[in-house]
């Protein structure tokens, strides 16, 4: 471990952690907003969850390097082929935890809402999907996780992010900089789940501590 | 063009389905690979998963370890290791097996320790004793989720397989990362349509494995995950 590598190159260092927390937020919080009408919409009907869950299943199987490399044509060497990327794999991971958390809604609380007048549209957005929140946050703990990992791999179709600290590392057999890179991606991960736990428990206070 | 048609004009290619390196071969090492990290971890995962989830001990290290294994990022730690130790057999098999027995330790612990106390009481009841317990009762019920952590860690290995090609592994991550190398992008597209292909089929595999293996009684629950 060089201690003076890392003093030098502090700045590089900064500004490679602020790329891969982007490429890994930014995808989960997309993932967020399209995964909760599309859950919405699969819990409703219920024919559509079953294809739904289906396609889910197989592009969650397509490898990261795999489809970065398929959406290379379309969107070329870019930020923005990494985040259309992750954000699949982020809606992979969320919808069914969407439909997860608004099942679990029990039966006798629905009721309850329709009894005090709530129409369709209150019901959802007051009673439905606060309870389905800790379910909800529990599916963005695993996308933004995820996305930040798996954003270091774009580096190998050169998109930038802590992953050049491995492709550099390695090229220079100076282990220092794979290990600050991988403990910048544990770090800015870990730190992320716990954001989200604290969100959670921001706004569930309710809920079971 | 689009991704399908470079990777189609490539995969077709006679050139690419003879002598050493050829499609055939790689699928061959690609998924030699895959499998043997599977089974290594498999063999260590699941008895540690049943032990826990029948004693309990250890849960709280098994519950934290299901949300801390997706943030290692794998690239890092395959590079890690073939700079420290040079290329190898450890070098790539190591990390591989490290990566998928997360996976299939939770999900075995999981079914393990979610039968129901009933289940677990009726057995007790009937004389049965704590190994008839855990393997006529609880794995069988455990099953489904067992095959859900092996279906996982198996397409892990087949992308985490791909990205070793970086640090001098065969199999069809050697087209992705020699034809970035070169700027060529034929055989990029074409070997990550093949890893599409081989991890779609694990998937189907493992579709098909679970209606053989899961108890006729417990195919309906296994379906929801």
């Amino acid at each position: 471990m060089s201690w003076s590598w890392v003093s030098v190159n502090g700045s590089l260092i900064w500004q490679l952690t602020r790329q891969t927390a982007y490429l890994g937020v930014v995808p989960a919080l997309i993932g967020l907003a399209i995964s909760v009408p599309l859950g919405v919409t699969a819990a409703r009907w219920r024919w559509f969850s079953p294809p739904a869950l289906a396609a889910v299943n197989v592009i969650y199987a397509i490898p990261s390097l795999a489809l970065f490399i398929a959406l290379i044509p379309a969107l070329g060497l870019s930020d923005t082929n990494v985040i259309v990327a992750l954000t699949l794999f982020s809606l992979c991971i969320m919808v069914p935890n969407v439909i997860a958390g608004l099942r679990s809604v029990a039966e006798p609380v629905r009721q309850a809402a329709t009894a005090m007048g709530y129409g369709q549209l209150r019901q959802l957005v007051g009673v439905e999907l606060p309870l389905a929140t800790p379910v909800i946050i529990g599916g963005l703990r695993v996308a933004v996780v995820s996305s930040i990992s798996l954003a270091s791999v774009g580096q190998l179709i050169g998109v930038s992010s802590l992953g050049y600290l491995f492709i550099d590392g390695l090229q220079r057999s100076f282990p220092t900089e794979i290990y600050v890179g991988l403990v910048l991606i544990i770090v800015l991960a870990l730190a992320c789940d716990l954001v989200l736990v604290g969100a959670r428990r921001a706004l569930t206070p309710w809920a079971a501590r | 063009m689009s991704f399908f048609t470079f990777a189609w004009d490539w995969v077709t290619q006679a050139a690419n389905w003879h002598g050493p390196g050829s499609i055939p071969h790689q699928v061959l090492a690609h998924l030699g690979y895959s499998g043997l990290s599977l089974l290594v971890a498999a063999l260590i995962a699941i008895p540690l998963g049943i032990a826990i989830g029948h004693t309990g001990r250890g849960a709280v290290f098994v519950v934290n370890l299901a949300n801390a294994w997706r943030a290692i990022p794998t690239l890092g730690l395959l590079i890690l290791l073939a700079v420290l130790l040079g290329f190898s057999f450890v070098t790539w098999l190591v990390p591989l097996v490290v990566l998928a027995i997360p996976p299939i330790l939770v999900n075995t612990y999981e079914g393990v320790a979610g039968v129901d106390r009933g289940v677990k009481d009726a057995a007790l009841g009937a004389g049965m004793t704590g190994w008839q317990q855990v393997t006529r009762v609880e794995v069988p019920i455990a099953m489904p989720l067992i095959l859900v952590g092996l279906r996982t860690a198996a397409i892990f290995m087949v992308a985490t397989a791909t990205i070793a090609a970086y640090i001098g592994l065969g199999g069809l991550g050697r087209y992705i990362v020699d034809g970035l190398a070169s700027d060529q992008y034929g055989p990029v597209a074409g070997g990550a349509l093949l890893v599409i292909i081989l991890a779609v089929a694990v998937l189907a595999l493992f579709a098909g494995l679970s209606r053989l293996i899961i108890p006729a009684g417990l195919r309906r629950q296994g379906r929801s995950e």
